[in-house]
């Protein structure tokens, strides 16, 4: 019997499975199709001190191997998220969730984190600063280190549970994001956000995606996810959530292999609505394929001599 | 919603650029006229959403047209393939709001999802009233088959082609009807809303991420709040509407 627990910051999961923020609701859409509680946990949509209406249609453009998206953190702002959301949400998942948080200044993080804070479904705030689809948003945050650094020290004041930083790829040294996370205490790293990646159509001329660029995600970004993820691993020593691209049980190990503790998979739920399901229930066999006893003992294994 | 494994039984073009699919498989998971299916294509990362032209309990029928790379692709696949479709997306149409003589219009790739819906409502005793607009001659299909379920039928090229020459809206005119059901594009919507002079109920095209209500792809505002079309549409009341 192989052992597929892994442990966040003493948050301890059956597997290492987490759908991504933004490709899984509040849970419950999906809980109409299978039991959710199969997963190691889930990061619920990105939410904001306002409801937020997001970005004008379309915003989804196809790519070979992936998608385009401009969301721009559609939410019903934190109140609604405490009020209606969350309830609904406690009724088809009894484990801890991944909050995942969105915000437009240190305030909104601070505030946002402070109520999700009281909240005992929630086993780790997962801070966004990285969202490609908002103007003047979070994406200023994730791409200097200081500014990191300040929403890090910001949410930390204000809550006990583990704070993960989620990280945009869009940046010269994400390796230098991530340290100066580490460094104002963070307890994780989330990475990778989306790409930003842009599609035009060419019958039109004009681009697919009514903001003009938005996130690419999808199997097609796997390896310069699997990339950063080992060189964050090389350079910081609190875990990582590493996701990007990833489709199946193999990509999550190598993902682990790469020096992720746990895996969140986003753009595979919204093409296969039980590829999660299929990927826990896959992960057992395929450690044995690989002759792996327990998930704890390859995270980083690529890193060895 | 469920996933199913369908396969195809036939496939005919009907029109220009338009395809007719047969497919066998297990519809239990369609509630209403007007849902939608979501086909998983090989070699193209989103799938392809497809209304519901007509079904019974083990076969479902397509009408879609060649618009891109994926749904040219799917008109090459041959009998007896087998795709991976999530059947039964979508609110559908409500036949209870109909009343006696309720009227259907359809543009284009708009008139499938109102072939099952007008089956409905006859079956309901009701007398419904169809009108299909196209571009031109070529485009049109399906006037036969909706007069023979018993409809009222009316058709009318741009082009001025065929039928009566100019849009849906121009066989509006002298028409008396309790209620009305639409798809078709947005701008055709619009003119349907604006001539109305009932309540009734309009089908909308949104390029979507999941098709099931997942990503937030497809988001429009309503009077009733923020509605995803794929899940909570694509059929919204006229009421509602936010142009």
């Amino acid at each position: 019997m192989v052992d597929t627990k892994v442990n966040l910051s003493g948050l301890v999961l059956d597997n290492p499975i987490i759908p991504a923020s933004g490709t899984f609701g509040y849970g419950y859409e999906y809980a109409e199709l299978y039991d959710i509680n199969c997963l190691g946990s889930f990061s619920f949509k990105g939410t904001t001190k306002d409801p937020r209406f997001g970005n004008p249609t379309p915003r989804i453009a196809e790519c070979t191997d992936g998608m385009i998206n401009s969301v721009g953190l559609q939410n019903p702002g934190i109140d609604k998220v405490i009020e209606e959301e969350l309830p609904k949400m406690k009724e088809c998942f009894n484990k801890k969730v991944v909050a995942n948080i969105g915000g437009f200044s240190l305030d909104e993080y601070a505030y946002v984190s402070e109520r999700l804070d009281k909240e005992d479904c929630v086993g780790i705030l997962e801070v966004n600063i990285s969202c490609p689809n908002v103007h003047g948003g979070g994406i200023s945050f994730g791409t200097d280190p200081g500014l990191a650094a300040e929403v890090t020290r910001r949410v930390k004041e204000v809550t006990t549970k583990p704070v993960y930083i989620k990280l945009t790829p869009n940046v010269t040294n994400i390796v230098e994001i991530a340290k100066a996370c580490e460094d104002a205490g963070a307890d994780g790293i989330s990475m990778i956000n989306t790409l930003l990646g842009m599609r035009i159509d060419v019958k039109t001329r004009k681009c697919v995606i009514a903001n003009k660029m938005g996130g690419f995600s999808g199997s097609a970004i796997f390896p310069v996810a699997l990339r950063m993820v080992y060189q964050v691993y090389d350079a910081v020593k609190i875990p990582i959530i590493g996701m990007g691209g990833v489709s199946n049980a193999k990509d999550v190990i190598e993902m682990m292999l790469a020096g992720a503790t746990a895996v969140q998979i986003g753009a595979a739920n919204l093409v296969d609505p039980f590829i999660c399901k299929q990927i826990v229930e896959d992960l057992p066999r395929v450690m044995e394929e690989y002759n792996i006893n327990s998930l704890l003992e390859i995270i980083g294994g690529a890193h060895n001599g | 919603m469920k996933q199913e494994i369908f396969k195809i039984q036939s496939q005919e073009k009907i029109a220009n650029g338009v395809y007719l699919m047969k497919l066998e498989g297990n519809t239990d998971a369609i509630t209403a006229s007007g849902q939608f299916v979501n086909i998983k294509l090989n070699g193209f990362f989103l799938r392809r959403p497809i209304s519901v032209c007509d079904y019974d309990k083990n076969s479902l029928t397509l009408i879609y047209k060649t618009v891109g790379e994926g749904t040219k692709e799917m008109s090459k696949y041959e009998n007896g393939t087998e795709l991976d479709i999530l059947v039964g997306l979508g609110n559908g149409y409500d036949t209870s709001r109909s009343g006696d003589k309720p009227l259907l219009i359809g543009g284009g790739v708009g008139v499938p999802p109102l072939y099952n819906l007008c089956k409905k409502l006859i079956g309901e005793g009701k007398t419904p009233t169809v009108i299909l607009g196209f571009n031109k001659k070529e485009d049109v299909f399906f006037e036969e088959e909706f007069k023979k379920l018993g409809a009222k039928v009316y058709v009318t090229t741009a082009s001025g082609e065929y039928g009566i020459k100019g849009f849906v809206t121009d066989a509006m005119n002298d028409l008396s009807y309790t209620y009305f059901y639409s798809c078709g594009p947005e701008p055709m919507l619009k003119a349907i809303y604006d001539k109305s002079t009932t309540e009734g109920e309009l089908s909308f095209e949104e390029r979507m991420g999941c098709g099931f209500g997942a990503c937030m792809g497809c988001s429009c505002k309503t009077k009733y709040g923020n509605k995803r079309i794929c899940k909570d549409g694509p059929v919204l009341r006229k009421e509602e509407v936010i142009w």
